[in-house]
């Protein structure tokens, strides 16, 4: 058993991937509560896929993808941003349209028959790919995320429990906005070399997600959802290395198992609790 | 609430108590809007006093209370408010009731607004928090989940956060919609006990019952109609012209107030 638990760590390759994992399972236990209590996942999926054309055609060009996939960020923000001052188009129809061609680009780039072939690692991750400069960065910037959110708690209760009277306590809505907005870019840009660009959403939001069914406090909330992201990390690799299935598929195939058990528990809890009430 | 012996000495000695508002001609405008949705509006309030601004709905209630507490410039006016800070007691259905916070947690945001953005209330502004809960009635409830509250227990919490902020000056916004006889009557002794103490209370309503209860009444629909006391101020000429598509019937009801006012 402990061999069956050891083996993988001594190559250095799980090792790493291991390490970025937990690392990312420790950002989305926070960032992804927010995530989810801000009710932004729609737009945590949607800046993943609209980065696709940036992080193909960075690796079209032999650029790091880190610089790929932030320049494809900015360009799906300036277009949403663009397509939603059209008249009588709601911002979701802008985020839609613009989401979906940025995909549908991505993908006619990345099929083109003068490409190299590696579109799956883009669309589907590859955490055994992970190098120590990977790592290191992803490190960097969890710090960054994790500090900047202890920093702006206070704000992002306030504006999220009532937004239109936000300014009475003197935090401004807009302002929080992007401040939580670049920080979900950032995640999202270290995350997405490594679960890929489906998959990346799972990681970001599923713990959360998770964690809201069991929870009644943001800090217990953000807790069992960096337990839920760590654990789910850990079935990956040992699935990964044992059965031989891809990492990032395995990651986020446990995190919808451990929503489906979060949800069971609830309605165990609650079914219970009904059935104390009636007695 | 006015029998009840607290509003007889603040009206004596009111010229000795503090000024809170000084309004002149204040005026407000919404951005992309080219009418104003409130004008004229001429008032001042001292602490211990309870003003009742009154109107119907659209009257422009809301836009004096975000015009008071900061979140909108007046277009028109002077508006000056000598104690400094304004503590704004929102409409509790206005908050999303599903985030997982406590009443402890709601009410010790009101140290937010004394502090810089990357400040976290501390131990004492926590202890404040409940100690402010304690005053509403609340302290057996402070670790209970907020939305789980009822609605007159969820707006006695937002006053402890107001408390929690040590603002002079209290702006509520309907406070007693959709609050029952017992929350009603239970928040209104909290309001008078509040005055009593030298606080100015500033409440949106389209109640006239509650607004005789108050020391001073405003009287708005779109433009101040009438500002003084209630005895003198609610004549049955302003009263008409506050209320005056409902009384003569064409408004919509769903549009006007629940409770217009029996005759006292």
């Amino acid at each position: 058993m402990i061999d069956w638990l050891v083996e993988p760590l001594r190559s250095t390759v799980v090792a790493r991937a291991l390490a970025e994992l937990l690392l990312l399972g420790v950002v989305s236990g926070s960032l992804g509560s927010w995530i989810v209590l801000w009710r932004l996942s729609y737009s945590a999926e949607s800046l993943a896929h609209g980065m696709l054309p940036g992080l193909v055609i960075a690796a079209l060009a032999g650029v790091p993808l880190v610089i790929g996939g932030a320049a494809g960020l900015l360009v799906a923000t300036l277009a949403i941003a663009a397509v939603g001052r059209v008249p009588r188009l709601g911002s979701d129809v802008a985020v839609s349209v613009v989401i979906t061609t940025l995909l549908g680009l991505g993908v006619l780039l990345g099929l083109a028959p003068e490409t190299p072939a590696g579109l799956d690692g883009i669309l589907f991750g590859d955490v055994l790919g992970v190098s120590d400069g990977d790592l290191a960065l992803t490190a960097a910037i969890v710090a960054v995320v994790l500090i900047s959110l202890a920093l702006l708690r206070p704000s992002l209760v306030v504006v999220g429990l009532d937004r239109l009277n936000a300014a009475a306590l003197g935090r401004r809505p807009g302002a929080v906005d992007v401040a939580l907005g670049l920080l979900l870019a950032l995640a999202t840009l270290v995350a997405v070399e490594d679960l890929g660009n489906l998959l990346v959403v799972a990681m970001l939001v599923g713990p959360a997600a998770a964690a809201r069914l069991v929870t009644r406090r943001l800090t217990s909330m953000m807790l069992a959802a960096t337990a839920i992201a760590v654990g789910a990390s850990l079935v990956g690799i040992y699935a990964s290395y044992h059965a031989r299935l891809a990492a990032g598929a395995s990651v986020t195939c446990a995190l919808a198992l451990a929503y489906v058990a979060a949800l069971a528990a609830r309605r165990l809890t609650a079914a219970r609790r009904s059935a104390s009430a009636r007695a | 609430m006015r029998d009840g012996g607290m509003s007889e000495p603040h009206d004596a000695d009111a010229s000795r108590r503090p000024l809170l508002v000084v309004a002149d001609s204040l005026a407000a405008t919404y951005p992309g809007s080219d009418a104003p949705a409130l004008a004229s509006v001429t008032f001042e309030l001292r602490g211990g006093q309870r003003l009742a601004v009154l109107g119907p709905n659209g009257g422009g209630k809301s836009t004096l209370l975000r015009v008071l507490s900061g979140q909108l410039q007046p277009s028109f006016g002077k508006l000056e408010l000598p104690a400094g800070r304004v503590a704004l007691v929102p409409q509790t259905e206005r908050s999303r009731l599903d985030f997982p916070v406590s009443a402890l947690d709601v009410a010790t945001l009101g140290a937010v607004a004394r502090l810089p953005w990357y400040r976290r209330p501390s131990r004492a502004d926590r202890a404040l928090a409940l100690d402010a809960l304690g005053r509403v009635g609340l302290a057996d409830r402070a670790h209970r989940t907020y939305g789980d509250l009822s609605g007159g227990q969820r707006q006695r919490v937002l006053v402890a956060r107001a408390l929690v902020q040590d603002a002079p000056l209290l702006l509520l916004d309907e406070p007693f919609s959709g609050l029952d006889a017992p929350s009603r009557r239970r928040l209104e002794l909290l309001l008078e006990e509040l005055a009593g103490a030298g606080r100015g209370l500033l409440l949106a309503t389209h109640d006239l019952d509650q607004a005789r209860a108050c020391e001073l009444v405003l009287c708005l629909n779109r433009v101040q109609l009438a500002f003084g006391e209630p005895e003198r101020a609610l004549t049955p000429q302003v009263v008409e012209r506050t209320y005056g598509a409902w009384l003569h019937g064409t408004g919509d009801p769903e549009e006007q107030p629940a409770s217009p006012g029996r005759t006292p």
